[in-house]
Parts: structure tokens; C-alpha cells; sequence
């Protein structure tokens, strides 16, 4: 019989890592905590939770690999096709209107989102004058995002996501192939900055025209879905763009009323500042 | 034994029939909530809620992330993520890996209700071609919840539970024509 983790346990390892590292997972939602932790847990054959809290207080190596194993980092490349359709047909064609164009994608993973965003703007002719930055809680899927080097078993239902988004070049020509792996083209990584950054106890680092911070609320509890949306209020200029994940809403959120709904995609504008 | 205070109905391919039978007798003050994780194929994607819908007067609701667990609602796991359940009676969605090759998986909802729920879930598993669920009955089970099996002879596809007839300690083995009164009687429970 494997030992499961308790959620007082969870409780006790979320406090040691707070105040012994700085990073606070206790507005995390428990449940998918829990098996997160449960499956590191058995994965590294801990014969007690005594023992892995002892590791994990006592080697900032592990740790490390904590945080790496804990977050949720599986995505892919122009995940729900008909909201990347909504951007090129509603969102760019405004976006193009501004000099210069600043993306955020907050909880980018390994990257595939952002190399998405930089083939439509380059299809609206607007990479040139984008900067698009990526930022993760988790270093190691910042490394990948900057390699641009994803399986080439995936490009098969890339491609078909991207005929659906309203693609109509051939989307290999993005990428070289060689063996199992894709290389995505540097003059789409040209356009690209990546970066740790903390949605928890960062602050915002810029003025965006558009935020993307899709599948990360999900994992936090409502009181830290308010922080957050409250630093992306912050980071957004008035008129500028929020896009959550297809199952993550602005409703319940304190800055709600100053934003207004884009269509039936998780896309919201920015129609007031805050006073 | 105590009613319980959630029911979850996991299936696969050939349950969307059972489903539809079962639904009629399912009606808006009915005390146990319901949680529907379907193994979707994208022919019925778009319209899985409007047809279950058609079939009850029950609130049909797919989940959403914090949502609370209520009485006299039929929840469904949307396409491709996890449900999760909080210490809270809360949902919570997850994106990770398909277990058992699937998104949303049985196994993982089972097992997280079991956790929170222990004795007071009643879990019933039905026609499909894998084995998600069958770890989840199993756990469930050993923290004291009810589980429920579709009877095989019964069912369009047997693999599933097959397998959890051959794997777990099942307290009721229900034949398809069946689940409608047994579902009813839940009203009731426990059975006199
Ligand atoms: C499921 S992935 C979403 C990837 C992509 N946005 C998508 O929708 O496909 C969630 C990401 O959020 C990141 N994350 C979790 N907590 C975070 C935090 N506090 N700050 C920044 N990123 C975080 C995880 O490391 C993970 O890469």
C-alpha cells in the first residue's frame, strides 16, 4: 500500500517551502496539488512523508525539481483553433492599428502558444513590429521555449489546428524536420523574450496590448485569481486585450465591470482604467 | 448506510444510450447530485448537453472551475479537461496528461471524489472499451463508498465492466433496463 499525502500534510509542506524558498503554492488549488505532489511523491520512492519533507527543506536542487514536476505544463500549438480564428479575424486587424505591438503570454509552458501568436501576426504582416514575451513559474519549460524544438509527431495535429484557425499556408514551411524533432523558424523566435516570472509575488514588468493567460487560473484558488487579474489590469493598457483559457472567466473577478466580452471567445477588452 | 451525497456515473462507448434511459427519472428536486464524465467522441462534442438536456427536467450544467456541488443538477465534464473535486465540495479543472488515454478520465474524478467524499459516494461505471475507472472503483470502494456496476451481458461494449466486475468488490451489479429504478431509489435510500 503506497503512503498517500494528506492535504495536512500538503498544508505543511506548502508552509516549509514558503518560508524556506520564497515560493508560496498555498493559494494553489489543492485537489490537482495533491496529486501532483502524491505522484512525485511515488515517483521518487519516499518511504515517508517525514523523509520528503526532510528533502525538500534540505536540498534546493530537489526543490527545483519540485516546482518542476508540481506544475501543469502539458499544452500545444494553436489549442482550440477557433480562438486563435477570433484574433485574426477581430483582434489583429485592431492590433495593427498601433506602431508597436507588446504580447504577454503569462504561464507560456514550453512555448507552443507564443510560436502560435508569432505565425498569425507574421500571416497579418505584423511579427516585424511585435514583441512577444513568455514567461513561466517553471524554468526548465522557459529553456525549451527558447530552443523552439517540439516533437515532430505533433506536427501532424498542428497542422490540422491550424487549417482550422484559418491557416491557408503550408504549415511545414515553419518549421526544419529532422528526425523526431521541429525546429521552428528563428525569424518567429526573433520576436520572442522568455523569462521566469512569478504570477504569485512578481510584479508587472511592462504595458501590454494584449495578455494571454490561458490554463493558469484554473490551478489557483479565487483570492489569487483576483491578484493576478488585478496585476494584468495593471500590465494592460486601457482599450488593450485579456484572453483566458476556454474554461476560465473574467465573471467573478474584481475588475469585471471595466471589461467587456469579445464575442463567445474567452477574449475580454479593457473599455475602462480603473479610478 | 447513509444516502449518499454525490453520485458519479463514468462511461464510454455505448453508455450514451444508457444515459438517455437513465436521465427521465432524474428530476429537478432529486437530493443527490449527479457528475456525468463521458468519454466524448466529436460527434456528439457539440451537442452532448442539449441532447442530455432534452431528456430531463433536471438542470443539466456543464462544469465549471469553483463551481459548488448542488443537489438537482446533472453535471457534465466538458471535452478535455479533468474534473477535479475540492475538500470544499468545489470542481476544479485540470490540463494535465490523459490517464488511460483519456481527457477527462474516470479514474482521475473517482479517485478525487473518494478522497473527499469517502463513505457518502456512490459511483456507478458503465458500457466502454477501456479500463478507466476500474482503479477509481477500487479506491473508492476502500474508503467506504458504493460502487456500482453496469451489468456486462448488458452492455454495448463489455470491456469496462468486465473489468471492474473481475477487479473490484462491486455492491450492486445493475442490468441496463435496470439503472432507471435503481437510480430512482437513491431518492429513497437507503432501500427498506
Ligand atoms: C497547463 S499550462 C498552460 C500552457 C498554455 N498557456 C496553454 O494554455 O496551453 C500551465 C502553466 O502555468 C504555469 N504556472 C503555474 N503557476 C504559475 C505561476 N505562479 N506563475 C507563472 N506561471 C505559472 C505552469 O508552470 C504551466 O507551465
Amino acid at each position: 500500500m503506497i503512503t498517500s499525502i494528506r492535504y495536512e500534510e500538503l498544508d505543511i509542506l506548502l508552509n516549509d517551502l514558503f518560508t524556506r524558498y520564497g515560493y508560496d503554492f498555498t493559494e494553489y488549488s489543492r485537489a490537482s496539488l495533491q496529486r501532483r505532489v502524491q505522484r512525485l511523491f511515488t515517483l521518487d520512492k519516499f518511504p515517508s512523508f517525514a523523509e520528503f519533507r526532510h528533502r525538500l527543506q534540505n536540498d534546493p536542487l530537489y526543490f527545483r525539481r519540485f516546482v518542476e514536476e508540481i506544475t501543469v505544463n502539458v499544452t500545444e500549438m494553436l489549442r482550440d483553433p477557433s480562438f486563435y480564428r477570433t484574433l485574426r479575424t477581430s483582434i489583429l486587424p485592431v492590433l495593427a492599428t498601433y506602431p508597436f505591438i507588446r504580447i504577454w503570454h503569462a504561464g507560456c509552458s514550453t512555448g507552443e502558444e507564443v510560436y502560435s501568436m508569432a505565425i498569425i501576426l507574421k500571416e497579418a504582416g505584423l511579427l516585424h513590429k511585435s514583441l512577444l514575451y513568455g514567461t513561466d513559474i517553471n524554468p526548465l519549460v522557459i529553456e525549451k521555449a527558447r530552443k523552439g524544438i517540439f516533437p515532430v509527431s505533433q506536427m501532424q495535429k498542428y497542422s490540422e489546428n491550424y487549417i482550422q484557425s484559418g491557416g491557408i499556408q503550408d504549415f511545414s514551411a515553419y518549421y526544419t524536420a529532422n528526425y523526431h524533432l521541429a525546429k521552428f523558424d528563428t525569424s518567429l523566435t526573433g520576436k520572442m523574450i522568455f523569462s521566469t516570472h512569478n504570477l504569485v509575488s512578481d510584479s508587472s514588468f511592462n504595458e501590454f496590448q494584449l495578455i494571454l493567460c490561458r490554463n493558469v487560473l484554473i490551478y489557483f484558488e479565487r483570492n489569487l485569481q483576483s491578484k493576478v487579474f488585478k496585476i494584468f489590469d495593471y500590465s494592460l493598457e486601457n482599450f488593450g486585450y485579456l484572453a483566458l483559457g476556454s474554461k476560465e472567466s473574467l465573471r467573478f473577478s474584481p475588475i469585471a465591470d471595466r471589461y467587456r466580452q469579445i464575442g463567445k471567445e474567452k477574449i475580454w477588452r479593457k473599455v475602462h482604467e480603473a479610478t | 448506510m447513509r444516502r449518499p451525497k454525490l453520485m458519479i456515473i463514468g462511461g464510454s462507448a455505448g453508455s450514451l444510450q444508457v444515459i438517455l434511459g437513465i436521465l427521465p427519472v432524474i428530476h429537478p428536486e432529486f437530493p443527490v447530485p449527479i457528475l456525468i464524465i463521458l468519454h466524448r467522441n466529436s460527434v456528439f462534442e457539440s451537442n452532448l448537453e442539449e441532447l442530455l438536456a432534452s431528456r430531463t427536467q433536471a438542470l443539466i450544467k456543464e462544469v465549471e472551475e469553483k463551481e459548488p456541488i448542488l443537489p438537482g443538477a446533472i453535471y457534465i465534464a466538458p471535452a478535455d479537461y479533468h474534473v477535479l473535486i475540492e475538500a470544499d465540495h468545489t470542481f476544479s479543472l485540470d490540463y494535465s496528461e490523459r490517464v488511460n488515454f483519456s481527457r477527462p478520465s474516470i479514474d482521475v474524478t473517482f479517485r478525487c471524489a473518494g478522497d473527499v467524499y469517502g463513505a457518502d459516494l456512490i459511483c456507478l461505471l458503465l458500457s466502454g472499451g477501456n479500463a478507466d475507472g476500474v482503479e477509481g472503483l477500487q479506491y473508492v470502494k476502500g474508503r467506504g463508498g458504493i460502487v456500482v456496476v453496469q451489468d456486462p451481458a448488458t452492455a454495448e461494449v463489455s470491456y469496462m465492466p468486465q473489468h471492474a466486475v473481475n477487479q473490484v468488490a462491486v455492491d450492486f451489479l445493475v442490468p441496463a433496463e435496470d439503472l432507471p429504478a435503481f437510480l430512482k431509489g437513491l431518492a429513497t435510500w437507503p432501500p427498506a
